[in-house]
């Protein structure tokens, strides 16, 4: 019973990350129906850009408090990495916008490969690791063996992705963005002819999904305290299995996914095997795109013949 | 981003207005530029600024200013240049419409390139041997020339599904896997080679375990596509591509995990090598050498394992070549261009599709065959995602369908990978610590995004038609569609 | 009004009976009951959004009806107890003596063609655009040349039963280029065709693949007036030289009242006339339908129509 509740919220707090990134695929997937393959490296890198914001602010300016460092960090890797997807989209995607069906995905793929490498090669390709942040918990059980335990920094990371979640809900769902958005994703030319930049929606879309990305980027950094070059595609992939999961193309569904992912691998892990638990997330995707491919919360696509 | 000259150009009566305009172009070549450099900076400037080390078991941050100015100056000064230059607004740009250089080369130069290709290919090993100056000194060309031909050969497989049938697949890798791994395990094996110790001879297995499983690794290989292509063929477009990526990785993670059988992430080491039908390559009295009458060198079995992979290579040109003018062919191709129409004609499209698969995954299980043949080792990181990658991208960079764009592709992409392995010089201009085999695949992941943007068809991108009655014309590429799986 | 009974009904070669299609809450086809006749060409037509189309999805195995039976006949026309039996027995297909009988319905849409023999044309037209007319010719004969072939194995030979089976399939694309008037274009790309010669090849390929029913969705859709007449001399050819059956969505009026014998006339997913086009026309729920009548106006008429029925039915 302890390990499971422990297993519960360790799961719940991987499934926020995961959902945090799952956004950015449901929401490129949505407006431009491509698979974004380079988002989890762009995950990867505002991992790298909150780390190096970490070190400066703490270690080379001495500030002393963890939540004014993790704001400004926060702040900072949001700027940095919506800053990289725009020119991601700007360079290797827009020009090849209603080209060949291939050619977008390869580009991705290509620009995944650049990313990975252009961090290894300047960050260098050993792990890095940073001091634990946080290290307070709440003892929730103790069964005087085993105490199930909630952090701190696990209550951070579900309270700001709650809060980020409420107001890109609001941003979607209320703004005239969001209805720019919902219109490029029903026709782009139809939009383009109502007087939508649909240029301007699509870059944003971009920058929107990479801002939550550096989000679950810093959440990752201060959870695991470590950040390598390499950590880009199977969270990656991970996440998109939860975009694929809820229903690709909803927001709701995306964080539902990255929920149900979250804690599917905590839980493969805790009880059957943790060498196989990329397999697991791996076969979930598979199956859910064979046996379900509008997901949980999608629509379901009718072949026009 | 040429967008943004189309934004701000100056009216064509603007151009001719004098120093005026010149002036006014300048100044927003410069603005441009400087806005680019801006970017740059944000860009480049926590990564290549600063650079986490470790020191002393603590991360500690070191800067690099210098080498942030240069990359960030590079840009600036590039953006401009080209601002005032092919970007310019008083740039007049020739329309072009019609098929492009590399398509018009390729109608007039095609019926010649394909015997000169083929002679070349054959007579490489001389070439390699007369220009290094001996038997010895060749085998890093005709090493480079076996890895090239490797992955003409799995070009060639993958262009079966993905340029003729238009079925996205980015976990070939698997299968090249497959292949590799069912020899490595099969000519490793105890028991089968106890078997055959009983009954044909000791060193039978050992001599001749290649060519009996070269025919079963492909086979099993083909089978294996059939096992995971007939659940997601139902699946379209990029649903597809990340199913293939998934079963890709999957068997890749078994094959690390599941140690008892595949020897795990340390691999399947001494497999057998290849052997002259039987007649080992061996210094021995019963070795080649020996029998032909020559003096022993290994060379010679490198040699011939460049014309193994040679022959296979062209087995699955010959076959590819044929299949397209079967019906078979054309149903696949006919897939890509319509499924529905497919079906409506009584195509039973999962078949076709299936066949595709297996078809492609049969020529990736015999590469991955005499991949093992030649290394003599196995191990999972032999088969990663940027394998596939790699492939697909020769694919599209070749341009799919065309056989001669994808080896012409191979030849050029891992020809440029291996080169910049060699680029020594490089460490007299940056210093010992520049590794320049680091930026392999940075550069690789580079030129796949450059090569989609500037040509996302690929080198080739016309048809040749399969079957013509009066006149044999190929097909524009901007018909030709890529189909939707 | 009672006369000998018409030919679709004496020898149908497809009776729909009771089809439904649901699409969620949205009812397409409500109930609709029609035969198509051997030999004959048959007219289905119906304002936009009728559900005109979705009965040839139905028709052709693109859709599984939510509800309904859809038979054909090949030979000659089934007998009730031959359909009951195979209804019954739950096969797809029965073959008796001299004859065979499909159940559409049961049939997925590649052996709807393959097997049935029904073959299909598109509304927006649906040709392989980066092959030459040629080879989308050949990939209509994909079946009977795969089975030539060997499953490719004779084929990668290159053994002679499989070069003749191959001759004779270009010969007879030849013949439908002559037909349709194409065999100049015969080494170009199908999508560099003008449209009209489009919707040409599209008919010739559904007819390079043999079929027994020929289903044409919308085939004089912007098509000029002299393309329209030349449509009409096609379409009849095929019936007189091959014998086969055609079933047509059509808006223009001039090519359905011209040369189909049958029609029937569909709104909101039900059929409302069904008849000789001369009895068509003059039908009044035809012409409500077609002009946008209300309802109640169409009732009154019907009502009014009735009185003078038997009002002349009591005066005689």
């Amino acid at each position: 019973m302890e390990i499971f509740v422990q297993q519960l919220i360790n799961g719940l707090t991987l499934g926020s990350i995961y959902g945090l990134i799952a956004i950015g695929y449901t929401m490129v997937f949505g407006i431009i129906g491509m698979v974004n393959f380079a988002h989890g490296d762009v995950f990867m890198v505002a991992t790298f850009i909150s780390l190096i914001c970490f070190l400066l602010l703490t270690t080379v300016l001495g500030l002393t408090s963890i939540f004014v460092a993790l704001f400004i960090v926060l702040i900072a890797a949001m700027f940095f990495t919506s800053l990289l997807s725009w020119a991601i989209e700007r360079v290797a995607y827009r020009p090849l916008r209603g080209s060949f069906r291939l050619a977008p995905m390869i580009s991705a793929i290509g620009m995944s490969i650049l990313l990975a490498n252009f961090v290894q090669v300047s960050q260098g390709p050993r792990n890095k690791p940073v001091p634990p942040m946080i290290t307070d918990v709440i003892v929730l059980m103790d069964s005087g063996s085993y105490q199930v335990t909630l952090a701190w920094k696990q209550v951070i990371i579900m309270v700001i992705t709650s809060l980020l979640l409420a107001g890109f809900w609001y941003l979607v769902q209320k703004t005239s963005l969001g209805r720019a958005q919902r219109a490029c994703e029903q026709d782009r030319k139809m939009a383009a002819l109502l007087g939508i930049n649909v240029d301007h929606t699509i870059s944003l879309t971009f920058v929107i999904g990479a801002a939550l990305a550096a989000v679950a980027g810093v959440m990752y950094l201060m959870y695991y305290g470590v950040a390598n070059f390499a950590d880009g595609f199977v969270p990656g992939v991970k996440a998109f299995t939860a975009a694929v999961l809820g229903g690709i193309g909803s927001l709701p569904g995306a964080v539902l996914g990255g929920l149900l992912i979250g804690l599917i691998e905590t839980f493969w892990s805790a009880y059957f095997s943790i060498e196989y638990k990329d397999v697991a997330a791996f076969s979930i995707l598979a199956i859910t795109l064979i046996f379900m491919p509008q997901g949980l919360l999608g629509r379901p696509e009718v072949e026009k013949v | 981003m040429t967008v943004q000259t189309a934004e701000s150009a100056p009216s064509a009566a603007h151009a001719g207005t004098g120093t005026a305009a010149a002036g006014s172009v300048m100044a927003h070549a410069l603005k441009d530029a400087f806005v680019t450099g801006l970017i740059a900076l944000g860009l480049f400037g926590p990564l290549i600024g600063f650079q986490t080390i470790i020191i002393d078991g603590a991360l500690g941050l070191g800067y690099r200013p210098g080498l942030l100015a240069i990359i960030v100056g590079i840009i600036f000064a590039g953006r401009l240049l080209l601002n005032l230059t092919v970007w310019s607004p008083n740039r007049q740009v020739k329309a072009r419409s019609g098929p492009t250089v590399f398509d018009r080369a390729g109608v007039v130069i095609g019926p010649v390139v394909k015997p000169a290709l083929f002679g070349f290919a054959v007579l490489f090993p001389a070439i390699a041997i007369y220009g290094m100056g001996g038997l010895t000194e060749s085998r890093y060309l005709i090493d480079l020339g076996i890895l090239i031909l490797t992955y003409v050969m799995l070009g060639w497989g993958l262009n079966i599904v993905v340029g003729l049938a238009g079925l996205l697949d980015l976990g070939y890798v698997a299968f090249y896997a497959v292949g590799a791994y069912t020899y490595a395990l099969l000519a490793t094996s105890a028991p089968v080679n106890d078997f055959f110790a009983g009954l044909l001879g000791e060193t039978f297995w050992a001599n001749w375990a290649f060519w009996i499983c070269l025919p079963i690794a492909g086979l099993f290989s083909g089978l294996w596509g059939m096992i995971l292509g007939f659940p997601v063929l139902r699946l379209r477009g990029d649903y597809l591509a990340i199913v293939t990526l998934a079963f890709g990785e999957i068997i890749r993670l078994v094959l690390i995990n599941w140690v008892d059988f595949t020897g795990g992430g340390a691999g399947v080491a001494s497999i057998p090598r290849a052997t002259f039908f039987g007649i080992p390559f061996s210094a021995g009295e019963d070795g080649f050498a020996a029998l032909f009458g020559l003096e022993f060198n290994p060379m010679h079995r490198i040699i011939f394992l460049y014309f193994v992979i040679l022959a296979l290579a062209l087995i699955t040109a010959f076959a590819t070549v044929r299949l397209r003018k079967l019906p078979v062919g054309r149903a696949w191709e006919a897939l890509r261009e319509d499924e529905i129409a497919c079906r409506s004609l009584g195509i039973n499209t999962t078949n076709t599709k299936l066949t595709a698969f297996a078809t492609g995954a049969m020529f990736g299980g015999f590469a991955g065959c005499f991949f093992a043949v030649r290394a003599g080792f196995v191990s999972p990181e032999s088969f990663t995602f940027d394998v596939s990658a790699m492939i697909l991208a020769i694919v599209v960079l070749g341009g799919m369908g065309s056989q001669i764009g994808v080896a012409v592709a191979a030849a050029v992409m891992m020809g440029g990978m291996e080169m910049l392995r060699n680029l020594g010089f490089l460490k007299q201009v940056f210093g010992n610590d520049f590794d320049p085999s680091l930026y392999r695949m940075l550069i690789f992941g580079f030129a796949m995004v450059a090569i989609m943007v500037w040509k996302p068809r690929g080198l080739v991108s016309t048809r040749d038609p399969t079957i013509f009655l009066k006149e044999r014309k190929a097909v524009s590429g901007s018909l030709v569609k890529e189909g939707h799986g | 009004m009672a006369t000998s009974p018409e030919k679709w009904d004496v020898d149908p070669i497809l009776s729909v009976e009771h089809l439904f299609m649901r699409f969620g809450g949205l009812i397409a086809v409500n109930d609709l009951s029609f035969k198509v006749g051997r030999g004959d060409i048959t007219a289905l037509i119906g304002p936009n959004g009728a559900g005109k189309t979705t009965v040839f999805n139905c028709i052709t195995g693109f859709y599984k009806p939510s509800e309904g039976r859809l038979v054909l006949a090949h030979g000659r026309a089934p007998t009730d107890d031959e359909v009951v039996e195979v209804t019954r027995i739950g096969e797809r297909s029965l073959a008796v003596e001299g004859a065979g009988v499909f159940l559409l319905e049961r049939l997925p849409d590649y052996r709807v063609s393959g097997e049935a023999k029904v073959a299909r044309t598109f509304q927006n037209i649906r040709l392989f655009t980066g092959m030459t007319v040629l080879e989308n010719l050949m990939v209509a004969q994909h079946n009977a040349l795969m089975a030539a072939s060997g499953f490719s194995i004779k084929g990668l030979l290159g053994l002679p039963g499989w070069t003749s089976a191959q001759r004779a399939a270009t010969e007879k694309a030849k013949y439908w280029l002559d037909k349709v008037n194409l065999t100049d274009r015969a080494d170009d790309p199908a999508g560099d065709l003008p449209y009209g010669a489009q919707r040409r090849l599209e008919i010739a390929r559904a007819m390079c693949s043999e079929p027994i029913l020929l289903c044409l969705d919308e085939p004089a859709a912007g098509l000029n007036p002299r393309e329209s007449l030349e449509l009409n001399a096609l379409l009849r050819s095929i019936r007189a030289e091959h014998g086969t059956s055609i079933l047509l969505i059509e808006h223009d009026m001039s090519v359905v009242m011209e040369i189909s014998d049958h029609v029937v006339v569909l709104d909101y997913g039900t059929k409302i006339a069904d008849g000789t086009p001369a009895a068509v026309k003059n039908d009044p729920r035809v012409i409500a339908a077609y002009l946008g009548v209300d309802e109640e106006a169409v009732e009154k008429v019907e009502a009014e129509i009735h009185q003078i029925e038997t009002q002349a039915g009591a005066s005689s």
